[in-house]
């Protein structure tokens, strides 16, 4: 039987492993996409909790999760892209300019 | 009852002259008469004031009066006024201020022609008489205080005139540190004086009046009034030059020679005896305090008296002879003989400065004469005079005169005065003979070193350079008419005080300033038993002769020596090596000093500047900032740019917060 365990379990997987991408991957995309992965993790631990409580709260909370992740790729993207454009590179070891 | 509402005038008057020469002096009045003419006319002023009550005051039954002008400080049930005490002392005190003010302000506008900064000396000569008749018409101790401050600082800043020259600046601290220690010990004194009225016996106040009044109170004898008044003395010293605190003096003659005769002979230096006048109550009450007195006294006569035999410059004789004859005074005031004491204040305003004036004179004339001849010598120096009494008859004459007058020959104004003291050194209740001894020893000093100077400067032959002897002119009248007036007084002042025992002798003539300044003193002297001793009346006649007959035996000898046969100094001065040496370096005081306090002061100094300021303050606040900068070297470290880093610190916080949530 699958249980909302067996989801929960499978969402903080998900999300070590999103996790494990933002602070090992060099590529800025890759780190975007990482990031994509653990937001859609909470989005399950949402829907499995949502479904276990009867609750819908949960399942709308999703939506504004969604249309957050969708903006910030937008923005994430859009920045790199400027940046690209002036250092010809987006690895972010070398986006290092902020330090003393 | 006569009014007296006009008495604020008297210093206000000097106060408006300095105001006006010292803001406007430089730029706006530039001319030498006018800037002179305001300064004097000031003083001047206050002189026709001061005459007016000091006559109003002698025709007046009711002889204390005080004006307050506003309140100064009221706390409680402490009221201090700026206040005004017009009695028998304050009125003689103002007329010889103001006298002598006026003549040497009038004196000053001759000597100082052409001098840079004539409108800097004639405002601080105003200032400076505007302090000190805050300090003789104050009518509570704190604006007394006033006074004796502004005195000083005027004494600074006159002294230091020529503030070009390394010598007179020095000069000018020195007067103004050793001063400074007297004046410690009067606050110390007044303060003293002051808790102790008030907490012991509920009686908060200053005021002159009430603490002749309640001063009683503090019990005759006691050891609190014998510490007051010795507290109040040592501000004495310190203002009066006494010994310990006396070797500002000599030093202060780098000032302009009319500041030397004003501040240093006539009127700052008689300002602790005036002070002790003024508090008389308490000093009777304090015998131990009068003997320490009486002793310091008789002890400076006779040792400034020694060291002015040995000078060459004629200012430093006369610098030595004012130190000597303001030991008189104190001599005076410890036995009791309190009206004597001022008496000999007035006759010596009257000589000294005559006596400063005219050497000032001679200075005057031998710096033309070098001028003309362009050279360098000294024109202070005695050695380098001589016969000049043919070329400056003027002054000759009025110096001759004060010179008679200070070394006591009779009739003259300093006869009566030193003779009355010695008299009541002998006799008084609190007196003794060896007090006497030391006093007559000295007057013959005295009658010695000043005929020494007057047979140097103007008998004998002339042994001023040959290009420059036949240069030296006479003063112009601005310098002799004061010197005149001057010699008048020495010669006839002290007719004001001819004792009971030659009075009788003429046909009655009463002692006036004993009776004029009988409401301040005879009140002290019945209360404490201070007289003259009747069993000893006897020898008064003998006593007198005896130190009339020390003087002539003074000059006598100094004849001998400087116009008789004028190889005989120099070969004392070979006989007696050692002595002349000790003598002629002032006994090596200024040197001790410098070894026991002037140096480990200044090595304190310098090693709370090397030592303290320099390793241990700079070395905290510079140490705050390097240990601020150790810090921000650690934290720097997280900021290094690293997106990783960045991301690695945000999921270990997290972590933290979830698991301190999680495990509580």
């Amino acid at each position: 039987m699958i249980t909302t365990t067996h989801y929960m379990v499978v969402s903080a997987i998900l999300f070590a492993l999103g996790t494990f991408g933002v602070l090992t991957r060099r590529n800025a995309i890759v780190i975007f996409m990482c990031i994509e992965l653990m937001l859609n993790a909470v989005n399950l631990t949402f829907i499995a909790l949502s479904r276990q409580l009867g609750n819908m709260d949960g399942q709308v909370f999703v939506f504004f999760v969604m249309t957050v992740a969708a903006a910030e790729a937008a923005v994430g993207l859009a920045l790199m892209i400027t940046f690209f454009r002036n250092k010809d590179t987006i690895e972010v070891d070398d986006i290092s300019l902020l330090k003393w | 009852m006569q009014e007296y509402n006009y008495l604020w005038l008297i210093p206000f008057f000097p106060l408006v002259g300095f105001i006006i020469n010292g803001l406007l002096g430089k730029k706006v009045l530039k001319n030498e008469k006018l800037i002179g003419t305001i300064g004097t006319a000031a003083i001047g002023l206050s002189f026709v004031v001061s005459c007016n009550y000091f006559f109003q005051l002698l025709g007046d039954a009711e002889k204390v009066h005080e004006q307050i002008i506003g309140s100064w400080m009221a706390v409680g049930t402490l009221q201090i006024d700026w206040g005004f005490l017009l009695d028998p002392l304050s009125a003689l005190m103002i007329m010889v201020v103001t006298g002598v003010g006026s003549l040497i302000h009038l004196y000053s506008i001759g000597y100082m022609h052409g001098e840079d900064g004539f409108y800097r000396y004639f405002a601080y000569l105003n200032l400076f008489c505007f302090s000190m008749l805050m300090l003789v018409l104050g009518n509570n101790a704190l604006v007394l205080f006033i006074g004796w401050e502004g005195v000083g600082l005027c004494s600074y800043l006159l002294i230091g005139y020529y503030f070009e020259k390394k010598s007179a600046g020095d000069a000018a601290k020195k007067a103004f540190v050793v001063n400074r220690i007297g004046d410690f010990g009067f606050l110390v004194g007044l303060m003293l004086l002051f808790w102790t009225l008030g907490s012991e016996h509920g009686v908060w106040t200053v005021r002159f009046t009430e603490i002749a009044k309640f001063g009683h109170l503090l019990g005759p004898g006691s050891l609190v009034v014998t510490i007051v008044t010795l507290c109040f003395f040592v501000g004495a010293t310190g203002k009066s030059a006494q010994i310990p605190l006396y070797t500002w003096l000599p030093d202060a003659m780098e000032g302009p020679t009319p500041v030397s005769a004003l501040i240093h002979a006539a009127t700052m230096v008689t300002a602790g005896v005036y002070m002790i006048g003024r508090m008389n109550g308490l000093f009777a009450m304090a015998p131990d305090t009068m003997m320490v007195i009486a002793i310091v006294g008789a002890a400076t006569a006779i040792f400034a008296a020694s060291i002015g035999m040995a000078q060459n410059d004629i200012k430093r004789v006369l610098a030595y002879s004012t130190v000597s004859q303001l030991g008189y005074m104190f001599l005076a005031m410890g036995v009791g003989a309190f009206t004597a004491g001022i008496f000999h204040l007035m006759t010596h305003a009257f000589f000294k400065a005559c006596l400063f004036l005219g050497s000032g004179s001679v200075i005057h004339g031998m710096h033309h004469a070098y001028h003309h001849a362009h050279l360098h010598d000294d024109p202070q120096d005695m050695r380098n005079m001589g016969g000049l009494w043919k070329k400056m008859p003027i002054t000759w004459v009025t110096f001759l005169v004060s010179t008679l007058a200070i070394s006591g020959v009779p009739g003259l104004s300093g006869f009566f005065s030193k003779d009355e003291i010695l008299w009541w050194a002998f006799s008084s209740t609190r007196g003794g003979w060896i007090l006497w001894l030391v006093g007559a020893i000295a007057a013959g000093m005295t009658a010695f070193y000043m005929f020494r100077l007057v047979f140097m400067t103007f008998h004998g032959e002339q042994r001023t350079d040959a290009r420059a002897k036949d240069h030296i002119p006479e003063s112009g009248l601005t310098i002799t008419i004061p010197l005149m007036v001057l010699g008048v007084l020495a010669l006839f002042g002290g007719l004001v005080g001819v004792p009971k025992l030659l009075g009788e002798l003429v046909g009655d003539v009463p002692n006036k300033i004993e009776h004029f300044l009988a409401p301040v003193f005879e009140h002290t002297q019945e209360l404490y038993g201070i007289h003259a001793q009747h069993e000893l009346h006897h020898l008064e006649w003998p006593l007198m002769g005896i130190s009339v007959g020390i003087a002539f035996v003074g000059i006598f000898l100094a004849w001998i020596m400087y116009v008789k046969n004028p190889e005989l100094p120099g070969k004392f001065v070979g006989a007696f090596r050692w002595l002349h040496k000790a003598v002629f370096n002032k006994w090596f005081v200024d040197e001790l000093y410098d070894a026991l306090f002037v140096n480990p002061t200044k090595k304190l100094g310098t090693f709370l500047w090397k030592g303290f300021d320099v390793k241990v303050v700079d070395g905290v606040v510079n140490g705050v900032g390097y240990l601020v900068r150790g810090f921000s070297q650690v934290l720097r470290i997280t900021q290094s740019g690293q997106i990783h880093g960045y991301a690695m610190t945000m999921v270990v916080g997290m972590v933290v917060l979830v698991a301190v949530y999680v495990f509580r």
